[in-house]
C-alpha cells in the first residue's frame, strides 16, 4: 500500500511543471533525503496510515477480547493468565500511543499541515525545509522505539499516562517502560522541531497581502495548534526525564518513600495532556472550516470570532488540566476553580459549532464526500462534547472515574471525530495531493459504514461505563455482557469499513479520475485551488499577490 | 527575489531562536514544578501538608478544644515496628502539644529511616503547626532498640474562623516509615546523595529532630 502510493503520487509529477528548478532526487533518495514540504507531508500521511492499521488492529483486538465475559485469547496459554492481563495492558497503551502520536498527529499536522500551509499562504515552502525532514524520520524512529518496547520483556503495561508507582522500577523492572517513554520523547521533539518550523513560515513567509487575519482557518488551526506544541511538549519532556531518572538513576522526583510525590507526574502529565487532546482536534476544526465554507458555497461565518474561538480553546487549555485528577485528593476549592474553568471551554467551541452551522445556513449545500465527513465531525464532536461538559463536573466525574463513560467521552471528542476530521482532510484534498478523484460511490459507504459502526462501538460504552464497567480491564462480570457485545460488533464493522478505505486510497491513486485545478468549483476560493493538480513539486515560484484581493473568509 | 530570500532567512532564524527559548523555557519550567510544587504544599497547606512553626504562638490558647488522632504506617521494606503511644488527644487551639510514637527496630542490624507524614481532611493542613518534629530528620535505630519519638504541634485557633472548616472536629496525623538511606535506588546511581538532600527538604535544617529516648 504504502509503496502503491508513493509511486503514484511520485508518477503523478512526470508530466510536471517543474520548469527552471526540475533537477530534483529521485528514487529512494528524493524520500529519505526530502526537504520538499509536499513529499514530506505526503511521507507522514503514509506513516499515519501505516501506524492506523497496527494502532487499528490492537483496538479490534481489545474489541474481540471484551466481546464476552471471560478471558477469549490467552495466547500465552493455561496458567499465565497474569501475562495475557500484562499484555493487555500493553495493548492498551501502545493503542493509545500509536493512535495520538503517530496516526493523528501526523496526519493532520505534519500531513496536512505540510502539505497545504505553504500552499494556502502562497510560501514556496516551509521556512527550514531541512528541519522538516529531521522532524518526520525523529518521528518514524519513534514509531520504531514504540514498537520495540510493546515486544521487550513483557512490554509497558502502564496506560499511556505512564503514572508512577505502576511505571517506577519497582513494577516495570525491565527495560520497556524506558523505550516507552524514549518514544514519545522523540516524538516530542519532532512535533517541537514540526511547531517551530510551522510558525515560523506562517509568520514570515505568507504572499504579499495575505495578512494574519485573511489567513485561512486551516492555516490558524495549525498556528494556535503549533503553539500548543511548543509550550505543552518540553513539559511532558521534562517530566519523561525526571521518570527515566527514576527509574534508572536514582533521582526521586516521584517516589514517596524518598520525599517525592507522585501526585507531581500527574501535574505534569496533565498539563502537557489536556493541551494534547486540542492538539489533536484543532486542525480537524481548521479542515471542517474549509470544507463547510467550501461545500456551502460561501465565505465562513464570523472568521474573527472562529479565529479568537481557537486562540482562547488554546489558551484555557492550559489551565484545567486537573480535571483530570479529580480523584487524586484535590480540595473542594481546587475542584471548584477546575470545574469553571473547564466549562468555561464550552464558549468557544459553542462559537465553532454555531458558525459552523451558520454558515450551512441559507448556503447552496452540496453533499460531496468531504461535506459528509464534515457534518459526521461536527455530530461527533457535539456528543463528545456533551459528555464532556458533564465530566468536567468533580461530582459526576468521581462517580464514572476510569469507568468506560470516559472512554466513551474521549473516543468521540478526540478520537473518532479527529479521524472523522482526517477524513474529511483526505477526500477533501486527494485531488490536489495526487491528481485524481476518489470513487464516489464507494466513498459513501465508507462514510455511512464507519459513521454506523464507531457509534455503535462508543454509543453502548456510555451505558455500561455509567453501569460501572471499568477500564482497562480484559474481564468482566456477565451483567456487563449486553452492551460489550453491541460494542464489539461496531468493532467488525468500523474494521471493514477502515479496510473499505484503504481499497478507496488505492484505487484512487491507481484508477481514479483526473482532476482540474479546481475540482471544487466556486466556494473552494483558498490558494492551494489555483494552482494545478497535482501539485507541482514546486509552487509559488513567483509569490502570488493578495493585496487587491477581498479577504477569502 | 535573492535579496528578499536574505531577508526572510534572517527574519527566519530570528523567529526560530525566539521559538527555540520558548520550549527550553517551557522544560525548564516543569523542572522549577518540583520546588516550586513542594513550595505550593508547604506554604497553603495544600494536600494536608502540615506548616511548620519557629515557635508556639504567642497569643493565649483558646478553650475551644479539638481532637487530633495519629496514624502510623511501615513501609514493608522497613523491618521496623512504629505506633502512637496514644490513639488521639484532645487539644486546646493554639496549645502546644507534645505527642509521642514508639518505634522498634525489629531485625538484628542498625536500620535507618525517614517518614513522610501529612494530617487528613487535606483543608486542615494549613491551620496545623509543627513546631519540632522526628520526622524533619532521618531516625537510627540500633538492633532490637526501641525509642519514644516526640513530635511537638498546635492548631492554629484561625481553624475555627475558616468556613471552610467548620465541620472539622477531628484532625488525623498521619505518618509513613521509609528505609533512608538503602532505599529503591536499586538500578545503580547514588541514592545517598539523592537522600541527603530529600532530607533537607522534609523540614527546615535550622529544626533539629531529637529522638527521645524512651
Amino acid at each position: 500500500m504504502m509503496a502503491d502510493q508513493e509511486t503514484a503520487v511520485a508518477g503523478g509529477h512526470d508530466g510536471g511543471h517543474d520548469g527552471g528548478h526540475g533537477h530534483h532526487p529521485t528514487g529512494w533518495r528524493r524520500w529519505l533525503f526530502s526537504t520538499n514540504h509536499k513529499d514530506i507531508g505526503t511521507m507522514y500521511i503514509v506513516l499515519s496510515l501505516v501506524a492506523a492499521l497496527v494502532g487499528g488492529a490492537m483496538s479490534f483486538w481489545i474489541r474481540l477480547e471484551l466481546l464476552d465475559p471471560g478471558i477469549q485469547f490467552n495466547v500465552f496459554g493455561a496458567g499465565e493468565e497474569a501475562a495475557y492481563f500484562q499484555f493487555y495492558n500493553v495493548l492498551v497503551t501502545s493503542h493509545a500511543f500509536i493512535m495520538v502520536f503517530f496516526v493523528v498527529m501526523p496526519a493532520l499536522i505534519g500531513g496536512f499541515g505540510n502539505w497545504f500551509v505553504p500552499l494556502m499562504i502562497g510560501a514556496p515552502d516551509m521556512a527550514f525545509p531541512r528541519m522538516n525532514n529531521v522532524s518526520f524520520w525523529l518521528l518514524a524512529a519513534a514509531l520504531v522505539l514504540l514498537l520495540v518496547a510493546a515486544f521487550t520483556q513483557g512490554g509497558p503495561g502502564t496506560g499511556w499516562t505512564i503514572y508512577p508507582p505502576l511505571s517506577n522500577a519497582d513494577f516495570h523492572p525491565g527495560a520497556a517502560v524506558d523505550l516507552g517513554i524514549l518514544s514519545p520523547h522523540l516524538a516530542g521533539a519532532s512535533s517541537v522541531l514540526g511547531a517551530i518550523n510551522l510558525i515560523t513560515t506562517i509568520f514570515n513567509m505568507r504572499a504579499p497581502g495575505m495578512t494574519i487575519h485573511r489567513m485561512p482557518l486551516f492555516c490558524w488551526s495549525i498556528l494556535v495548534t503549533a503553539f500548543l506544541l511548543l509550550m505543552a511538549i518540553p513539559v511532558l519532556a521534562g517530566g519523561l526525564t525526571m521518570l527515566l531518572t527514576d527509574r534508572n538513576f536514582g533521582t526521586a522526583f516521584f517516589d514517596a518513600a524518598r520525599g517525592g510525590d507522585p501526585v507531581l507526574w500527574q501535574h505534569i502529565f496533565w498539563f502537557f495532556g489536556h493541551p494534547e487532546v486540542y492538539i489533536i482536534i484543532i486542525p480537524a476544526f481548521g479542515i471542517v472550516s474549509q470544507v463547510v465554507s467550501t461545500f456551502s458555497r460561501k465565505p465562513i461565518f464570523g472568521y474573527l470570532g472562529m479565529v479568537y474561538a481557537m486562540v482562547f480553546i488554546g489558551f484555557v487549555g492550559f489551565v484545567v488540566w486537573a480535571h483530570h485528577m479529580y480523584t487524586a485528593g484535590l480540595d473542594v476549592d481546587t475542584r471548584a476553580y477546575f470545574i469553571s474553568a473547564s466549562l468555561v471551554i464550552a464558549v468557544p467551541t459553542g462559537i465553532k459549532i454555531f458558525s459552523w452551522l451558520a454558515t450551512m445556513w441559507g448556503g447552496s449545500i452540496d453533499f460531496r464526500v468531504p461535506m459528509m465527513f464534515a457534518c459526521g465531525f461536527i455530530f461527533l464532536f457535539v456528543m463528545g462534547g456533551v459528555t464532556g461538559v458533564a465530566l468536567a463536573n468533580a461530582g459526576m466525574d468521581i462517580a464514572f472515574h476510569d469507568t468506560y463513560f470516559v472512554v466513551a467521552h474521549f473516543h468521540y471528542v478526540m478520537a473518532i471525530a479527529a479521524v472523522f476530521g482526517m477524513f474529511t482532510g483526505f477526500y477533501y484534498w486527494i485531488g490536489k495531493m495526487c491528481g485524481r478523484q476518489y470513487p464516489r460511490v464507494l466513498a459513501r459507504i465508507h462514510f455511512w459504514s464507519f459513521f454506523i459502526g464507531v457509534n455503535v462501538v462508543f454509543f453502548p460504552q456510555h451505558f455500561s461505563g455509567m453501569a460501572g464497567m471499568p477500564r482497562r480491564i480484559p474481564d468482566y462480570p456477565d451483567n456487563y455482557w449486553g452492551w460489550n457485545y453491541v460494542s464489539s460488533i461496531g468493532a467488525f464493522i468500523t474494521t471493514a469499513s477502515t479496510l473499505l478505505f484503504f481499497f478507496i486510497v488505492w484505487r484512487t491513486l491507481t484508477a481514479g479520475e483526473k482532476v482540474p485545478a479546481n475540482q471544487w468549483g466556486e466556494g473552494a476560493t483558498t490558494l492551494e485551488w489555483t494552482v494545478e493538480s497535482p501539485a507541482p513539486f514546486h509552487t509559488f515560484e513567483e509569490l502570488p499577490d493578495m493585496t487587491d484581493k477581498q479577504a477569502d473568509e | 527575489m535573492t535579496a528578499t530570500r536574505t531577508d526572510n532567512r534572517k527574519k527566519n532564524r530570528l523567529t526560530a531562536m525566539v521559538l527555540f527559548t520558548v520550549a527550553g523555557s517551557m522544560v525548564g519550567l516543569a523542572f522549577a514544578a518540583v520546588p516550586l510544587y513542594k513550595l505550593f504544599c508547604q506554604v497553603t497547606g495544600f494536600g494536608g501538608t502540615p506548616r511548620i512553626a519557629a515557635q508556639a504562638p504567642a497569643a493565649a490558647p483558646t478553650d475551644r478544644t479539638i481532637t487530633v488522632r495519629f496514624d502510623a504506617n511501615v513501609n514493608p521494606a522497613l523491618p521496623w515496628r512504629f505506633e502512637p503511644k496514644k490513639t488521639q488527644v484532645t487539644v486546646r487551639a493554639g496549645e502546644p502539644t507534645v505527642a509521642y510514637y514508639r518505634a522498634t527496630n525489629w531485625s538484628d542490624a542498625p536500620v535507618t529511616g525517614t517518614a513522610t507524614f501529612n494530617v487528613t481532611p487535606f483543608k486542615a493542613g494549613e491551620y496545623f503547626s509543627k513546631i519540632d518534629c522526628f520526622c524533619f530528620t532521618e531516625q537510627r535505630l540500633e538492633a532490637g532498640e526501641e525509642v519514644a519519638m516526640g513530635v511537638e504541634f498546635f492548631v492554629d485557633p484561625e481553624i475555627f474562623n475558616d468556613p471552610n472548616t467548620q465541620d472539622v472536629t477531628a484532625i488525623t496525623l498521619s505518618y509513613t516509615f521509609y528505609p533512608a538511606a538503602k532505599g529503591k535506588g536499586k538500578k545503580g546511581g547514588k541514592p545517598r546523595q539523592a537522600k541527603a538532600k530529600q532530607a533537607k527538604s522534609l523540614g527546615p535544617v535550622s529544626v533539629a529532630g531529637r529522638p527521645v529516648k524512651g
